[in-house]
């Protein structure tokens, strides 16, 4: 486990002194195009700044960023107690030295995010259609895929090679164009110089072609190792839970499900457990896609028949796939000691009706929009919306007045408030919508 | 003066890298320290659920006062417990007679409908498994802890002061692989 966090951080560095490389020199030749003599170095200068800027908005907000643009809510443990359990198992399992803060995003297509660039401070999403689907154990295999991005640092690596990617295309998008608008005017400067023509047209052409080729070869290698952290953190997974039928079993519901997650976008996309812009038969190709194809990932975890160490996950990808890869920094392989899959908990199948699951999507995202619940004597399950402001409410079915809890109301508003300032105060506008219901309670109670 | 300052600044290397490995390993031995701990923090909260789970089982489950008693019995037997072999044998008792009363509670359709009971169940499986997986994590620690201080060149920072081997945490074998029996007598 632990030798795995070093080799990503090697990684990220190479990464990131390579792709620094190729930004700094597309500036300098962008520059050079622009102002011959002198002002190639103004063009390393504006792209380190470039690149500068976005690593610090994504450094000190990247997290936060991710949450809010997926409409994820801050949730305590009384919302879901499952999820929560199962995200402390699974920090325990990891030896991670925090707990990371649950999230729920409020949306039936089933899927799941990891963020934060140290385990110290870092989140985990799941989607309500995820919690309305999977059992325990499959729940548990999600957790323990997200735990491990966590643990093998696999977002400080994919938001450093994001960022890279991010500077490459904007100075090349903006060169292109300016090439596009400013070819009449801008010749007319560089006819000045003399003799130098030659020598200017060749850089100029080595220039487009490095501004044609150079996002095109940054997407592709983003691609393709935001692929491999998908197999690598399965194959932890499989490797925390000690059951990799869990995660392959769940996987199968997320690619059942046939539907989109509304706030994911293109940006967004890589970071989810199953790419959630790829939704039944649509399929991106194979080069062009931020994910492994999800057939493929759970036919490696099912055939890992003899324990779940990391070179047993290899292995299987080897024979699953047909071709040998280096998923696995050789560092992981070496512990050989065998590790035995556990038996499956026996737990209920959710094999529910759509309609029932649909209700229970609603429940949860009524709950995780503090909705209030009061059970009438009659046994109907009244859902009280936070904005009702009387203290007390007639059954629609038997017309019994019931009375609103009023303190334990209060209270529960009192933590998701104080959860939702905390997002705040991490400097972000809030997507969470305050009421003024806990005021106006307790002034009454 | 360029021998003199090569010397010194090799000497200078050496003592940063070796100040980097012992910093290292003390840090590993604190982690494995702290995923030992955790086992304990998880079985104090099993013996905490306990007393709330029979008392919400009692009224339903009349006939089943042996096996709510037998839980009884071993929760306090497991926290009276001294030493480290007879807490591990008592704790290993605790999980056969919880497992055995969750097979009983399948006979129970009103328990199991019971709000109260389903929390708490869910609270009793979350904290087994989190004893399971604290005992895995702490061994997964104590794997790469060994590791290192058998492995050159930080064996050699070990050796000079003292950094010795973990035990692994084992559960005897017999005792928890073994099914529960169930009588419905």
């Amino acid at each position: 486990m632990w030798e795995l966090i070093r080799a990503n951080r090697r990684k990220s560095l190479l990464l990131f002194l390579a792709m620094g490389a190729c930004l700094v020199g597309l500036g300098y030749l962008v520059g050079e195009i622009w102002a011959p003599g002198g002002g190639g170095y103004f063009g390393m200068g504006i792209a380190l700044l470039i690149w500068f800027i976005q690593s610090v908005i994504s450094y000190t907000w990247g997290g936060s960023i991710m949450l809010a643009v997926s409409k994820a809510r801050p949730v305590t443990h009384d919302v879901h107690p499952q999820l929560f359990n199962v995200v402390e198992e699974m920090k325990i399992a990891a030896n991670l030295p925090a707990m990371p803060k649950v999230y729920i995003i409020p949306d039936p297509a089933p899927n799941a995010f990891a963020t934060g660039l140290k385990p110290q401070n870092s989140a985990i999403a799941v989607t309500a259609g995820l919690l309305s689907r999977l059992n325990r154990d499959e729940l548990q295999g999600v957790v323990a895929h997200e735990m491990s991005h966590i643990v093998n640092r696999d977002v400080l690596y994919m938001t450093f090679a994001g960022i890279m990617l991010g500077s490459i295309v904007l100075i090349s998008q903006v060169f292109l164009r300016s090439l596009w608008f400013g070819a009449g005017s801008s010749r007319r400067y560089r006819s000045g110089g003399r003799g130098g023509g030659q020598a200017q047209a060749i850089i100029m052409i080595v220039a487009i072609v490095l501004a044609i080729l150079a996002p095109i070869l940054a997407y592709l290698l983003y691609y393709a190792i935001s692929r491999k952290r998908e197999y690598l953190a399965d194959a932890s997974a499989a490797r925390l839970t000690r059951y990799p039928e869990g995660l392959a079993s769940a996987l199968e519901k997320i690619s059942g499900a046939n539907l989109k997650l509304e706030s994911a976008n293109k940006v967004t996309a890589p970071m989810y457990i199953s790419n959630p812009l790829e939704v039944g038969g649509k399929k991106l190709s194979a080069l062009s896609s931020t994910h492994p194809p999800i057939k493929e990932r759970i036919r490696i975890l099912r055939n890992m028949s003899h324990g779940v160490n990391f070179a047993d996950y290899q292995k299987t990808y080897e024979q699953v796939v047909g071709k040998s890869a280096g998923l696995i920094p050789a560092s992981g392989l070496k512990d050989t000691e065998v590790i035995p899959i556990r038996q499956g908990s026996a737990a209920e199948a959710k094999k529910r009706s759509k309609k029932r699951q649909m209700r229970d999507v609603g429940d949860l995202m009524r709950k995780v929009n503090q909705f209030a619940f009061i059970a009438c004597v009659c046994g109907l399950r009244m859902k009280v919306p936070p904005d009702f402001k009387r203290s007390k409410i007639n059954c629609p079915r038997c017309g019994r007045e019931n009375e609103l809890p009023l303190a334990e109301l209060a209270a529960v508003t009192a933590v998701g408030d104080s959860l939702a300032k905390k997002q705040e105060k991490a400097g972000l506008q809030n997507i969470y919508k305050k009421t003024d219901r806990g005021y106006n309670r307790s002034e009454k109670g | 003066m360029w021998p003199v300052i090569i010397v010194l600044g090799a000497i200078g290397l050496i003592v940063l890298v070796f100040i980097g490995y012992y910093n290292g390993l003390v840090r590993l031995r604190n982690q494995v320290k702290n995923a030992f701990s955790q086992i304990d923090v998880q079985l104090k909260r099993r013996h905490d659920l306990i007393p709330n789970l029979v008392e919400t089982a009692k009224g339903y489950m009349k006939h089943e006062r042996q096996t709510l008693d037998s839980i009884t019995q071993a929760r306090s037997k497991a926290m009276g417990a001294e030493t480290v072999g007879d807490k591990s044998k008592a704790e290993t008792a605790l999980s056969g007679a919880m497992s055995k009363f969750f097979l009983v509670v399948e006979n129970y359709p009103d328990l199991k409908a019971n709000q109260n009971f389903l929390a708490l169940q869910e609270e009793l499986t979350s904290t087994e498994n989190k004893i399971a997986f604290a005992r895995q994590g702490y061994n997964d620690q104590v794997l790469f802890y060994n590791n290192k201080i058998q492995m050159f060149p930080s064996n050699i920072v070990a050796g000079m002061f003292s950094f010795e081997e973990e035990e692994f945490f084992e559960i005897e074998d017999k005792a928890e692989k073994e099914v529960p029996k169930v009588s419905f007598s």
